[in-house]
Parts: structure tokens; sequence; C-alpha cells
């Protein structure tokens, strides 16, 4: 057993333990937290900052306003109800559409229609504050949902596969290709289920996948082959992210992107405790990355500078190599 | 930089904690374990009376020496009241005084004492007693009788055997029957029979005391003659003449003279209650150290009263179930609902023992989980549902604890002693975790929280560790350092090992 955590070590591969300890804990401070846990917030910044996001329908803040939600919609035949505040993806709800016959009857993106009183009692558990942190009143946010890139079609089982950067000290480094799968019911979290594939940072091209922690070739519901895909407007996507610790100022952070066919890379959502399964799919520690980034750190770096450098940095390891045989 | 604090704070922690600990066991004597467990009675006498116009005196007679028993602590207990020990005739009385006082009163004497075999009398021997003044007839009634019974016996022992088998006779001689006359009560009775002792020179005296057993709330003083043979004293059971003492006799007052005198007050009573308590050797580690007592004994936890210390008895392992949440948490990985859930479960599990603690604790869970979700169809919002599932955990404990009571299962009852509250959380996020991230990972989490709960209470159960803390309360400084240390434990979970397996290269 010994042996394993030794290799792991020499491996640099980074435990939840040292996360939370060394990194979430240090570069982290808490009251910088409400800027990635509330949406809402995350979302004025990132527009204050220039950045792309996906547009905001409406926010319902409390009970009385969950009766604006019909009016909200009215305009719009695609859109994502999610929590302020939510973690983990729950409580987010993707309507593709509505019913042909009945205007007031939603589609989910799993294909399941969804009455209005349905999803109103969906806000009103938001708003209760069912899916916050800690049980506190919440916001919903009502806001485009995106069409996806056709890059990931074949490797995605409904749902919105979406770019999980880390970014350690505003340096991107490590990157995944979350897909959902049957099993994640459409959502791009991996312990919901989806499929998680690591990222060549220096061309952004898919490497192997993981589900489960358990490494695969194919997505499992359509059977292609997920490595040796090209991430379309990489650099863009880098520099976004790289942008959200100059936005957010955590140390350690994850930026959750998708690509719209239209609008191209949007910020979705930030983290400030990014899990680390992103190791297993790109089958590498994330230690070595971070050392490297403490070596070459320079605290007036711009985010194109810091960008070009992980670009160099950080190309996959043996396994691009690999899946081109 | 944080780290050496981190360690620093670590070490001092355990080297106060550990100093302490040592001192207490080494040199003041605590026991490292619970077998040397004594156990304490404690005499309780109230005297009440109701005060007159001028200054008040009350004098009680006090045990003074108790052969069997050693003394743990006593105090007077009395508002307002002066109070002194003196020296009698009879050994120690307690007295209180007060210039004035108004209105019934009541005053407190209370005694603890263990036993203690080696705790022999260390009575001198006293001189032959001269012989009594006695008027006529009686004289010749007890001079015969001496003489008589002198003739039946061959030492003091058997005098006095002789003597008391002669007075319980149910048909006496009439010189005995002269002499019994005025007898009405046992101490009469006594005393007719040291008189007799007396003129025969033999040193006798009334010893009025307690057979100490279980609690009594009015116990009353039970009268037993003790005679010197010239070498050491001997105990007659008045009532049968045998040699014997009642067992466990606290010896309370010897001699004629009456226990207790009001001056200055009228209609006196005296009550006695005994009450007996599980004090381990603690108590008498403290009486060992002495009037010097350092404050480690005076802060000790067994300075409170006894209610108090079994609730700090079941608090202090707490910290315990903390401990093994850590190793468990940050050290195997195990998934648990909440934070501290499953030590308050485990502390449910101390009242149900473990095995029915499991089976009702899943049990209700499950039924909660199941009625919650037939509420979701409701559509209830937050609040209010979960105020109905603490409802329904409610009713569940109800239906429970009657269906099993008319089952004739009585550790159903126990069901109750669940924190609903807890319950019914367990139950919101368990279902909450069922439905957004599948059976799997509620399940899973469930099993740990259950898991963490079994190793909790298995660690606070131990009842070593439990008497080594509940001494020692200074080795919880110990675990903190512990605990501080683990927050610092930046290596990977063992579950981590399997998990990140495939990326050792290999």
């Amino acid at each position: 057993m010994l042996g394993v955590a030794k290799k792991l070590r020499a491996a640099g591969v980074l435990g939840l333990n040292e996360r939370n300890a060394d990194f979430i804990m240090r570069l982290n401070p808490r009251r910088l937290y409400p800027r990635v846990d509330d949406k809402a917030i995350t979302k004025d910044l990132a527009l204050q900052a220039g950045m792309a996001v996906p547009d905001l329908y409406g926010v319902i803040r409390n009970q009385g306003e969950v009766r604006r939600f019909g009016e909200i919609v009215e305009t719009h035949e695609s859109f994502v109800v999610k929590p302020a505040q939510g973690s983990g993806g729950d409580g987010i709800l993707v309507v593709t559409g509505r019913s042909q016959r009945k205007r007031d009857s939603f589609r989910l993106s799993s294909g399941v229609l969804i009455s209005e009183a349905e999803i109103k009692h969906h806000l009103s558990n938001i708003v209760g504050g069912q899916y916050s942190l800690s049980g506190n009143p919440d916001k919903a946010l009502i806001e485009y949902c995106v069409r996806f890139d056709p890059t990931f079609a074949e490797v995605s089982y409904q749902g919105v596969p979406d770019i999980r950067v880390i970014v350690y000290r505003g340096y991107p480094a490590m990157a995944m290709v979350r897909l959902p799968t049957r099993a994640s019911d459409g959502k791009a979290n991996l312990h919901q289920g989806a499929l998680g594939a690591g990222v060549c940072m220096s061309i952004g091209e898919t490497l192997k996948g993981v589900l489960d922690n358990d490494l695969v070739d194919e997505h499992p519901d359509t059977g292609a082959l997920i490595s040796g895909l090209l991430i379309p407007q990489w650099d863009f996507i880098l520099q976004s992210s790289a942008r959200g610790y100059d936005v957010t100022g955590l140390g350690y952070l994850g930026v959750d992107m998708v690509i719209d066919r239209q609008k191209g890379p949007l910020i979705l959502e930030m983290n400030a405790r990014p899990g680390l399964n992103i190791q297993i799919a790109n089958c590498t520690g994330l230690t070595r990355r971070i050392k490297r980034i403490d070596e070459i750190f320079a605290a007036d770096a711009s985010p194109e500078e810091r960008v070009r450098i992980c670009r160099r940095e950080f190309p996959a390891e043996r396994q691009t190599s690999l899946s081109f045989e | 930089m944080k780290q050496r604090y981190v360690f620093a704070l670590a070490l001092l922690l355990t080297v106060v904690g550990m100093s302490i600990f040592v001192y207490k066991w080494r040199v003041l004597g605590f026991p490292l374990t619970d077998d040397q467990e004594t156990p304490v009675w404690t005499i309780e006498s109230a005297i009440s009376f109701d005060s007159g116009p001028g200054s008040i005196k009350v004098n009680l007679l006090i045990p003074t020496l108790t052969p069997g028993f050693r003394k743990l602590n006593e105090n007077p207990i009395s508002r307002g009241y002066g109070f002194s020990l003196n020296y009698g005739s009879g050994g120690r009385e307690a007295q209180w005084a007060v210039r004035r006082a108004d209105g019934p009163q009541t005053i407190y004497y209370r005694i603890s004492v263990y036993e203690d075999s080696q705790a022999d009398q260390a009575d001198t021997t006293p001189p032959f007693p001269p012989p009594p003044v006695i008027n006529e007839p009686f004289k010749t009634a007890v001079d015969v009788l001496v003489s008589d019974v002198r003739e039946q016996s061959a030492d003091a022992e058997s005098f006095t055997s002789e003597l008391l088998r002669r007075m319980n006779d149910p048909s006496p001689d009439p010189n005995l029957e002269l002499l019994l006359s005025d007898v009405s009560s046992e101490s009469d009775f006594v005393e007719v029979a040291t008189t007799m002792l007396a003129a025969a020179r033999i040193p006798a005296r009334m010893v009025h005391g307690f057979p100490l057993s279980g609690r009594q709330r009015h116990a009353q003083p039970v009268t037993w003659l003790e005679m010197h043979d010239g070498d050491r004293w001997r105990y007659f059971d008045p009532a049968t003449g045998e040699e014997s003492m009642p067992e466990r006799f606290l010896i309370w007052w010897r001699g004629n003279e009456m226990l207790v005198s009001v001056e200055g007050g009228s209609k006196v009573e005296v009550d006695f209650a005994i009450q007996r308590n599980h004090v381990d050797a603690i108590a008498i580690a403290r009486t060992h150290a002495g009037q010097d007592s350092t404050p480690l004994i005076d802060f000790s936890l067994y300075s409170l009263p006894i209610r108090t210390q079994a609730v700090y008895g079941v608090l202090l392992m707490i910290p315990i179930g903390a401990l093994v949440m850590v190793l468990l948490r940050n050290f195997i990985g195990v998934d648990a609902f909440g934070t501290f859930m499953p030590v308050l479960i485990a502390l449910a599990f101390r009242e149900t023992k473990l095995f029915w603690g499991v089976i009702l604790f899943t049990l209700l869970v499950a039924l909660g989980l199941s009625i919650r979700f037939l509420l979701e169809r409701l559509r209830l919002l937050l609040v209010p549902r979960l105020s109905a599932v603490l409802i329904v955990v409610v009713l569940l404990m109800l239906v429970i604890s009657l269906v099993s009571h008319k089952l004739g299962m009585e550790t159903g009852l126990s069901v109750a002693l669940f924190p609903m509250v807890i319950i019914a959380m367990t139950i919101e996020r368990m279902s909450v975790v069922w439905e957004e991230r599948g059976p799997a990972d509620a399940l899973r989490g469930a099993f740990g929280s259950l898991l963490v709960a079994i190793a909790a209470y298995i660690a606070m159960g131990l009842t070593w560790l439990e008497h080594l803390i509940f001494t020692f309360p200074e080795l919880l400084l110990v675990i903190l350092a512990l605990v501080v240390l683990a927050g610092r434990y930046t290596g990977y979970r063992l579950l981590e090992l399997s998990r990140f397996k495939a990326l050792t290269g290999e």
C-alpha cells in the first residue's frame, strides 16, 4: 500500500487532503468564494471584464417572482434554469424546446416533457435553497441554452459538453473535456456519470477519457472515439480561463466553458474546489505542473503571456502518440 | 512556516496534557483503570426543630471511631449557624449555635465513608468500671443474677452471651423480670445489660449505628452491645446474645447520651438518610492527597454532582468519536453525510446497543426515505417539506415503539432515543443525493455514515478509555493535538490509492 502511495507521489498525483490543505486553503481566501459560488456574481464579474458568458434572460430572487417565469421565457424556445449557488451541477434544468401542441409544456434535454407547473416547483425549490450549499435561500438564473459546437456531437449523449480548465495562480495548468452520457442525464459533471477526456495543453487535442475513474477509449453511448478531436478556438479558451484568475482572485480555480455554435467559447461557471479526476483523464499528476508554474510565476505577466508559457510547457505526455497509433 | 506552528502547537498540547496526566497518575495516585471501585456511603442527618425566642444551641453526636469504615469527608450544612467540633464523653459532638432564628429550622450533618477492613478501632483499653450504685430491691436482683450467670460462664465473653440469652428468655426468672419491668425500648434493654456487666466489673457500653445497605430514606439507628474482654472490643447482638455485628455496621455514637439536644428549640426531630454511591478509587485518592489539595483535584470532574458527572461521562467521549471521524474521513476516505452526524448516531447507539441501533436506524431511514419520495410528488417547499419529514420520523418512531412493545421486544422502545432531527436531515440529504446523483451515491453515503457511526460507537464504548478520559480529561489535549496534526495531513487517503491507481505508470 505504501508502495502505491510512493508511486503516486512520484507521479505527482494530487490527493484530496493535499489539495484542500495546500492549495484551496492557502490560495483561495474564503471571502472570495461568493464570486464563484454565486453564479449571478460570477456572470457580472465576467461581463465587466469583457469575457463571453451565456445571455441572462432573467433572475428569480424569491418565491413571489416565480410567477414571472412564463413572462421571462415567453420569447425563448430554449433556456437553462440553474440555482445561483448550486454545487456539482445539482438542480440544473436544460430546456431544449417546447411541445408542439401545448406552449406551457417544455422538453428537457433528455427528451422528457415537463409542465410549466413542474418547472415552477423546481424554481421554488431552488429559491427555497434546496440546492444551495448551506440550504440558504437562493436565486434561480434563467439563461441562454448553449447550442453546442458540432465538434463534440459524436461523443456526447444529449446535454452540453464542456471544457474544464484548472488555473493555478493564473496559469492554465490542465484541461479536460467533459462529455455527457446517458447515465449523467445530459449533465457534464464527472461524479454524475459524465465522461472526462484529457486535453493536450499545447494544441487543444483530446486524449483518452475517464469514466468512473477508469480509462476508456470510446464514448459508452455513441461508441465514437474520444481521442484526437481538436478543440476549436483553443487559445481563446485558455485566455478566458487565465482571465478567470484576474476576475476572481482565486489561486486554485476550475473554469468551465462551453463552445456555442455561433457565439464561440462561453464561460459557464467557475469553481473554487475543482475535482481531481482531471488527473486521471490526463494520465498526469497535477503537482508537477503546479511546481513548474511556481518556478515560472510572474505576477505581472498578462493572460496572453501566461497562456503562451503554458502551451509551451505542458504538452500531453505519451498519451497523444498512443492514440494516433 | 505554518507547518512549524502546527507542529509546535501539537507538541505543546501533548506535553501539557501528558505532564498533567503523568502527575495525576504517578504523584496523586489516580488509578489508570476503574477496577478499584469502592462503594461510598453518604449518611445525612437532618435535625429539624421549631426555634424559640432566644439563642439556639444544637448538639449532635457524630461518628468518632468507626471500625470497618474510613471517613471520606464530612460537612455540616446550616444557614447562619456557627459550627464547632468538640470531644465529649461519648465521642465527637457537632455543635451549632446562633443568636436568634425564626420559624422552623433544619440543620444537616453529612458524612461519607467507605469500607476499609484495615480501619480498626484504635480505642484504648478502658478501666474496670466502678460497681454501679443501684437501689434496692434491684441491687439484690442484680447480685443474684450476676453470681448465677458467672457460675454458668467461663469468661467475660461467655458471661455476656449467657446474660443476654437469659434476658431474652420468653419466660425470664423473677429477678430479671423485675429488672426489665421498666424497659420500653431497645436502648433501655441494652442499658440494663450494661449495668449488669458493670456490676460484674466488665467494661461494656451501648453502641448506636446503622447497617448500611442500599438507599434508605428514614433510617432508624440500631442499638448494639459492645464489651471489652481485656484485649479488644467485642460486639454482641442484644436480641440473641450471639457475638456478631450487623453487616456493614457504621457506629454513629456510643453510650447512653441523647443523640441530639437543642437548647432554645422545641419539637426536635432527627432523620437519617443513607445513600450508596459507586465512586471508584478516585475519591479515595483525593483524600490521600490531603488537606493541601492541589487545584488539579479541586477541578477534577469528581467534584461535580453525580448527575452532572454522568452527563460528562458521555460528553467527554464525543472527542473520541470525532477522532474516529477524522481518521475515517481524511485517512481512509469514507463518504458520510454531514460532518458530525455519524458521531451523533453513535451516541444514540449507546442507548440502543449496536445491533438494535443499526437495525432501527436502517429501518427508520428506509421508511422515512420512502415517505419522503411520496412527499416529493406533492411539490412542497423546502422548509415545510423538511418539517413534514420530521413529523413523519416522529410518527414512525412511535409506530416502531408501539409495534415492538406489542410484540414483546422492549428494545424497540429505545428508538425514541435517536436524535430525530438528525434522522430527518439524513433522510432529506439522502433523498436529494438519491435524485441528483443516483441511488449508488446515496447508498454509499448512507453506508459510509453507518460505518463511521459503528466505528465511533465501538471506540466510544471502550470502558477503559471512558474511565481514562473521565479521570484524566487532560488527555483530550492530546486528542486535540492529534486532530490538529491530522488537519495538516496532506498525504493520500487510502481509497484514493485505488482511485488513482491508473496513474502509477504501470
